[in-house]
């Protein structure tokens, strides 16, 4: 049992003044395990968006982790998540995808619940109960914790976890790329119709540290960018606007959260993009525009990939999206992947955007597939008994991060590497797998919350 | 008498139109994109919806909806066309090395022609496709679903044979369950 395992997981496994991580946290079983336990029982994970789940009994149902979740609005209009068995014998009391119900009935002996998780309905109560069941203690089970970011759904098991904005540290102003709108409007986005789910042999923290912001993987998008899928057209899937702006990876160091950012210039609005398309071009033209009036200097942050520890993924420019790694054992990933526009906007631009969307992301974008083939074969050829004797290398940039960035007067918080003359670093999975690293060792949120307490200089 | 006729036209277009389904998925399997591409009119649309598994009697809510919704694919002639090229760079490494591809495809049955047997200049086919792929060593995928298509007699500078007008890929799965799909319905 993984109980006995002696402690030591910063040393023994992820050694980061190094700039090593053992290959064992990847594809060993136990440790597999232990992640389900000491992670994703405690972290706050993201599990859908409130347009999904618009009216009164509207459901979707969602995971944490390795566990069914529904997502729901009772008849209150009050938002739950309730893990997705029934307290009888754990029948899965839903297995639709989405849809609107007044009651969740358990297809085995019948038990239901109501959509605020009460259950209201036991088969032969009076008969075979006795009438003596505590109904009000059999409900769906609940999460500890759930907050609404800006129309986003995230939930957590530990009731002792920190509220969610504490849990985002300084990375809210990373969310709130995802989630404002593009003219920087407060929780503009909507979800669009289908959220793609595939599996993908790898662990999950494959495409969790490439979205922590791999900049070192063109080689892997070459085919595509010599295809051109570009939003303006042909040419690169990047935009004209990263050309004219400083490349930056920003760290959260105590929460392990991380994104690629650009910023641009005091002086400069982003080049006009989508020329091809007068209606999408624009309404970008307005919308940065507006952004910069509503903004100020903020509206100079230009979002690119990103993760929420442990397991969620943003990407809140092009294509504009929200991804989950799903652990589905150390061995596959379940990926979901959550499409977003601006709800007002005009319906051209929707759907220009989606058809770039489509293109890009998930098992049939042009650029993730390419990605996928990379960490299902990196995670393979980690598998053996030679193989894990040698751990991933992660030197790049160390010791090279500041903690006062600043570009043209707009300051950025954190760990911060430049990266345009420099192209690349590892500070962002450097940063992931700390976190990871205390998550395994902490024994409760006491000692996650190291931001509490004052933080030591040794670090 | 012309009752049988209608009867012997009907059944010459449906060999034809199987037969353009075989030549077609040969042209796959053998990675001849660019002769496939040709199969294809200019304003074809291609789409593979996801699946959701929904309440019985929700039937409407089951397939994304093309145009809309996100969808597998829900491409035109010009995307296809990059997709092709994107494989041709010879370092799309989801397709490199090559996979090994199967196109299987049955149960072809005619649903409409326009305007008549007679002289078919548009046609309305579903069929059910198994794809078998097999890559680098041992990692196999097995696709089966249904194909609703839409054919027209091409002219001019396309011959005269078929070409693809419409196509809806309706694929048996809710969870994807390859990594990716590299490859072509
Ligand atoms: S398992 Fe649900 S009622 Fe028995
Ligand atoms: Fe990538």
């Amino acid at each position: 049992m993984t109980m006995n395992r002696p402690r030591g997981w910063r040393r023994g496994l992820v050694d980061l003044d190094v700039g090593e991580v053992s290959r064992e946290i990847f594809v060993n079983e136990e440790i597999y395990a232990e992640e389900q336990e000491r992670i994703f029982a405690r972290a706050w994970l993201h599990v859908g968006h409130e347009s999904q789940i618009a009216k009164p009994g509207d459901y979707f149902v969602s995971c944490m982790g390795e566990e069914s979740v529904i997502l729901c609005r009772d008849r209150a209009n009050k938002v739950h998540v309730f893990l997705n068995s029934c307290r009888h014998r754990g029948m899965k009391v839903c297995r639709y995808d989405e849809g609107s119900t007044t009651v969740f009935t358990c297809p085995y002996h019948g038990w239901s619940y109501g959509t605020d998780g009460r259950l209201v309905g036991v088969p032969y109560f009076r008969e075979a109960y006795h009438s003596r069941l505590d109904k009000e203690k059999l409900g769906l089970v609940e999460v500890a914790q759930l907050a609404n970011y800006k129309g986003s759904i995230w939930a957590t098991w530990d009731p002792a976890a920190p509220p969610f904005t504490e849990y985002l540290g300084g990375f809210t102003r990373y969310l709130d790329l995802q989630l404002d709108g593009w003219d920087g409007r407060e929780g503009q986005a909507e979800v669009l119709g289908g959220v793609q789910k595939w599996l993908v042999p790898c662990n999950w923290k494959f495409p969790a540290e490439n979205f922590s912001g791999d900049t070192y993987h063109n080689i892997s998008h070459r085919s595509v960018d010599l295809a051109g899928i570009g939003p303006s057209g042909a040419g690169r899937r990047d935009m004209g606007e990263r050309d004219v702006s400083r490349k930056l990876h920003v760290c959260v160091p105590d929460r392990g959260h991380q994104t690629i950012l650009y910023v641009l210039p005091a002086d400069k609005l982003p080049p006009p993009a989508y020329m091809n398309a007068p209606i999408v071009a624009e309404y970008f033209r307005h919308c940065e525009e507006e952004r910069r009036r509503n903004r100020g200097e903020e509206a100079r942050l230009v979002g690119a990939p990103g993760e929420i520890f442990p397991n969620t993924a943003l990407l809140s420019r092009q294509p504009r999206t929200m991804a989950g790694w799903q652990p589905r054992g150390p061995h596959q990933t379940e990926c979901w992947r959550w499409f977003f526009v601006d709800r007002d906007a005009p319906s051209e631009v929707k759907n220009f955007l989606r058809d770039y969307y489509i293109r890009y992301s998930g098992p049939a974008g042009m650029t993730e597939q390419d990605d996928m083939e990379n960490w299902n074969y990196a995670h393979a050829a980690s598998r053996g008994t030679i193989a894990r004797r040698y751990p991933y290398n992660y030197e790049q940039g160390h010791g090279t991060a500041v903690t006062d960035y600043a570009y043209q007067g707009l300051r950025v918080p954190g760990e911060v590497i430049d990266l345009t003359e420099v192209q690349s670093s590892e500070q962002p999975m450097r940063n992931f797998y700390r976190r990871w690293a205390e998550f395994m060792e902490a024994d409760d949120w006491s000692q996650l919350a190291t931001w509490r307490t004052v933080r030591k200089a040794a670090e | 008498m012309a009752e049988r006729d209608t009867r012997i036209d009907r059944l010459f277009l449906r060999q034809e139109i199987a037969d353009f389904f075989y030549r077609e998925a040969e042209l796959l399997d053998h990675h001849r994109y660019r002769e496939w591409l040709d199969l294809l009119a200019e304003d074809i649309r291609y789409w593979m919806p996801m699946r959701r598994n929904v309440k019985f009697g929700e039937a409407e809510r089951e397939f994304t909806r093309a145009g809309s919704d996100i969808n597998w694919f829900d491409e035109g002639k010009e995307t296809l066309a990059r997709r092709v090229k994107q494989i041709e760079t010879g370092i799309h490494w989801a397709e490199e090395p090559r996979s090994r591809l199967s196109h299987l495809v049955t149960n072809v049955q005619l649903q409409g022609v326009e305007p008549c047997f007679a002289d078919p200049q548009e046609v309305s086919a579903t069929c059910r496709f198994l794809i078998y792929r097999n890559r680098v060593e041992t990692e196999t995928d097995i696709l089966v679903g249904r194909r609703e298509d839409v054919l027209r007699r091409g002219s001019g500078e396309a011959g005269d044979g078929w070409l693809v007008a419409r196509r809806k890929i309706i694929l048996d799965q809710n969870v994807l369950l390859s990594k990716n799909l590299t490859f072509f319905i």
